[in-house]
C-alpha cells in the first residue's frame, strides 16, 4: 500500500515538475520577445522625428534622416510584389485546380516548399550571377528581381491551401450551368479563396521588406537619392546595416529607428493578415 | 415553324463558335498556370547551375582541398572553406539544442496546460517572433545581447570553469560578448518560433480518442505526453526540428553581427567566429579578383547543398506525418 501511494506521489511530482518547465519555456519564450521589442521601441523610439522621413541619410557625423532608404525599400517591395504575385498565384492556381491530382504538382509543391526556406542570401548569390554579372553594374532592378523570387514561394503556398479548402461543390455547380474552366476559376474559386491569397500577399510583403542578404550584392546601397531603377539604390535593411555596423552615435541612431520602422511595419502587416483569415480558423 | 428551322444552322454555327473559343481560352490559362508552376522548378534549378557555375573557378583551382583547407587568405589568394562550415555547423546544432526543448515545451504548454482563451494570443505572440526581419535580432544582438553577456555572464562562465580540465578550453576567455556561443543565442530565438509552431501542430493531428484512453488509466498530463503524444508525432518533430535547423544554418544578417566574422576554427565557443552566410555577407562585395568572388560563391554552392538536403528531409518527414492524417 505505502509502495503504491509513494509512486504515485512521485508520478504527481515528476508530472508537476515537467509541466512547471513547460510553462517556464512559455515564459522565456514570451520574456524574449518582450526583451526584442522593449529594446526596440525603447532605442528606436529615442530617434524617431518627422526628420528621420524628410531627409536624406547623413554623412558620417552628421544629422539626416531616411528618406532615400524608405523609397528605396517601397520601390523595390512594390516591383518585386508585381513580379512576384502574378507568377505565385498563378502556379498556385495550376497545382490547386488543373493540376490538383498530377505528378508536376507534388514536384513543384517539394520544391516550393524549399524556396520557402532556402536561405536568401543564395537568392542574392543568384541574382547577381544572373543580372548583376552579366549587365557590369549593381541596380535596383536587379534587387527587385531577388525579392520577388521570395515572394514568389510564400504566393504559392497560401494560394494553393486556400484554394483547396474552396468546396468542389462550388466548382461543380459553376461548370453546370455551363461555363468554362477557367470562368469557374477566375470568377467562382478566387472569389471564395479571395482573402486568403491576400493573406499570402501580405505576408510575402512581410517577409521581404526586411529581408537584408538578397539586397548586399543586388541592389547594393546609395547615399543619396536615386529613382533610377538601373543604378544602386538604397533600402532600408542594407542602410540599417551599415549604420549598425559604423562607429558613429548618429549612424546607430538612425538605425535603431530604422529598425523599429521596420519591424512595426512587418507586425503591423502580419497581424492584419492573420485577422483576415482568422474567422475561419476559430470555427 | 419554318423560321426556327431557318434560325438553327446560325445558332448551332454560333454555339460551335463559343465553344471553340471557350476551348481556346481555356487552354491559355491552363498553359499559364502550368507555365508558372514549371517557372518554380527552373528557379530553383537556376539557382543551382548559377552557384555551380560561379564557384567553377575555385573548385576547380582547389579541388577537395576546398573543404578541407583552414585558409582564407586575398592576399595569397588561398582559400578553404573549412573554417565558416565549422562556425556554420556549430552555431546551428548549439541553437537547435536550445530551441528544440524550449520548443516542445512551448507546445505542450500550448496544447496541454493553456487555459483556451489564452492560447490564441500565445500562439501568435510566438509566430510574432518568426515574423521579425533577422537583421532586427541582429542589431539587438550586437547593441544588447552582447555587452550583456561581455559584462556579466562570460566572466562568470570563464571564472566558473577555470580549472576543469576540458571545459576550460570550451569556456576560454577573453569575454568578447560577440562570437559563437551569442550567434548560438540569437539563432535559438530566431528557429524557436518555426520549431514551436510545427510541434503544435503535430501535437493536434493526435487523435483525441488515443489522448482520452491514457487518462482513462490515470495516465498524468506529463506520462500521456511522454507515452502517448510524443512518440505519436515523432517524425513531426523531427520534420519540424529539421526545417529549423535549415533556418539556421542560412541565417545571415543576424549571425553577420554577432559572430565577429574571424576565419580560424577556436575551441572556445567564446571566440569570435565565421560562418558560411556571413563570411558570404561581409566580403562578396568587397571581393577584388575572380578568384576571391568564386571562392565566395563556391560558399553558397556549399550552404545551398546543405540546407537542400535538410530540408527535403524535413519535407519527407512532414509528409509522412500528414499522408498518416490524410490531410
Amino acid at each position: 500500500m505505502s509502495t503504491a501511494s509513494s509512486l504515485h506521489q512521485s508520478r504527481k511530482r515528476k508530472n508537476a515538475v515537467m509541466m512547471t518547465l513547460c510553462v517556464i519555456a512559455a515564459g522565456i519564450g514570451l520574456a524574449w520577445l518582450a526583451l526584442i521589442l522593449g529594446a526596440l521601441v525603447y532605442k528606436g523610439t529615442a530617434g524617431l522625428s518627422l526628420d528621420v522621413f524628410m531627409q536624406m541619410t547623413p554623412p558620417p557625423g552628421d544629422a539626416g534622416g531616411l528618406l532615400n532608404a524608405i523609397y528605396g525599400s517601397v520601390v523595390m517591395t512594390v516591383i518585386a510584389v508585381i513580379v512576384g504575385t502574378p507568377i505565385g498565384v498563378l502556379a498556385g492556381t495550376y497545382m490547386a485546380e488543373y493540376g490538383r491530382f498530377s505528378k508536376l504538382t507534388t514536384v513543384v509543391r517539394f520544391i516550393n516548399d524549399i524556396l520557402l526556406s532556402a536561405p536568401s542570401i543564395i537568392i542574392g548569390l543568384f541574382v547577381y550571377e544572373l543580372m548583376v554579372r552579366p549587365m557590369g553594374h549593381f541596380s535596383a532592378l536587379a534587387g527587385s528581381v531577388a525579392l520577388a523570387i521570395l515572394v514568389i514561394p510564400v504566393v504559392v503556398r497560401t494560394t494553393e491551401d486556400m484554394l483547396n479548402l474552396v468546396p468542389n461543390a462550388l466548382r461543380e455547380a459553376g461548370t453546370a450551368i455551363g461555363a468554362p474552366r477557367w470562368v469557374v476559376i477566375k470568377s467562382v474559386a478566387y472569389r471564395a479563396a479571395l482573402s486568403g491569397i491576400v493573406t499570402g500577399i501580405l505576408l510575402s510583403i512581410a517577409r521581404i521588406s526586411g529581408e537584408t542578404a538578397p539586397l548586399l550584392f543586388t541592389a547594393l546601397n546609395n547615399q543619396f537619392w536615386s529613382s533610377n531603377l538601373n543604378a544602386p539604390m538604397a533600402s532600408l535593411p542594407v542602410t540599417i546595416f551599415q549604420f549598425a555596423l559604423s562607429p558613429y552615435e548618429e549612424w546607430q541612431q538612425l538605425a535603431w529607428t530604422g529598425a523599429l520602422i521596420i519591424t512595426l511595419t512587418v507586425l503591423a502587416l502580419s497581424i492584419f493578415a492573420r485577422s483576415l483569415t482568422g474567422r475561419r480558423e476559430d470555427k | 415553324m419554318s423560321a426556327v428551322q431557318e434560325a438553327l444552322p446560325a445558332i448551332r454555327g454560333s454555339r460551335d463558335a463559343t465553344v471553340r473559343r471557350f476551348a481556346l481560352t481555356d487552354a491559355i490559362f491552363h498553359g499559364l498556370t502550368r507555365a508558372a508552376a514549371i517557372l518554380v522548378l527552373v528557379l530553383l534549378g537556376g539557382v543551382a547551375i548559377s552557384l555551380f557555375a560561379g564557384s567553377w573557378q575555385a573548385l576547380s583551382t582547389f579541388g577537395f582541398s576546398f573543404l578541407t583547407s583552414e585558409s582564407w587568405n586575398p592576399v595569397t589568394e588561398k582559400f578553404g572553406a573549412l573554417a565558416p562550415i565549422y562556425g556554420t555547423i556549430v552555431t546551428s546544432a548549439i541553437a537547435i539544442l536550445i530551441a528544440v526543448p524550449l520548443g516542445i515545451g512551448i507546445a505542450i504548454f500550448l496544447t496541454e496546460l493553456c487555459p483556451r482563451p489564452l492560447r490564441r494570443p500565445i500562439g501568435m505572440a510566438v509566430e510574432l517572433l518568426a515574423g521579425i526581419p533577422s537583421i532586427i535580432y541582429g542589431i539587438w544582438g550586437l547593441f544588447v545581447l552582447a555587452p550583456f553577456l561581455q559584462t556579466t555572464v562570460q566572466p562568470f562562465i570563464i571564472g566558473v570553469f577555470h580549472g576543469i580540465p576540458g571545459l576550460n578550453s570550451l569556456f576560454a576567455g577573453p569575454p568578447y560578448g560577440i562570437g559563437l556561443l551569442t550567434s548560438s543565442l540569437i539563432l535559438a530565438i530566431m528557429v524557436l518560433p518555426f520549431i514551436t509552431s510545427i510541434t503544435k501542430d503535430v501535437f493536434d493531428t493526435v487523435p483525441p480518442v488515443l489522448k482520452e484512453s491514457a487518462y482513462g488509466i490515470g495516465c498524468t498530463t506529463w506520462e500521456v505526453t511522454r507515452r502517448v503524444v510524443i512518440p505519436y508525432t515523432r517524425i513531426g518533430i523531427m520534420g519540424g526540428v529539421m526545417v529549423g535547423l535549415g533556418r539556421a544554418l542560412g541565417e545571415t544578417m543576424a549571425v553577420t553581427f554577432v559572430i565577429g566574422n574571424a576565419h580560424r576554427i577556436s575551441t572556445s565557443l567564446f571566440a569570435p567566429a565565421t560562418t558560411i552566410s556571413a563570411t558570404i555577407a561581409n566580403e562578396f562585395t568587397e571581393a577584388v579578383g575572380d578568384l576571391y568572388t568564386s571562392s565566395l560563391v563556391a560558399l553558397g554552392l556549399i550552404l545551398f547543398v546543405i540546407t537542400f538536403l535538410i530540408l527535403a528531409i524535413a519535407r519527407y518527414m512532414l509528409m509522412r506525418i500528414d499522408a498518416r492524417t490524410g490531410a
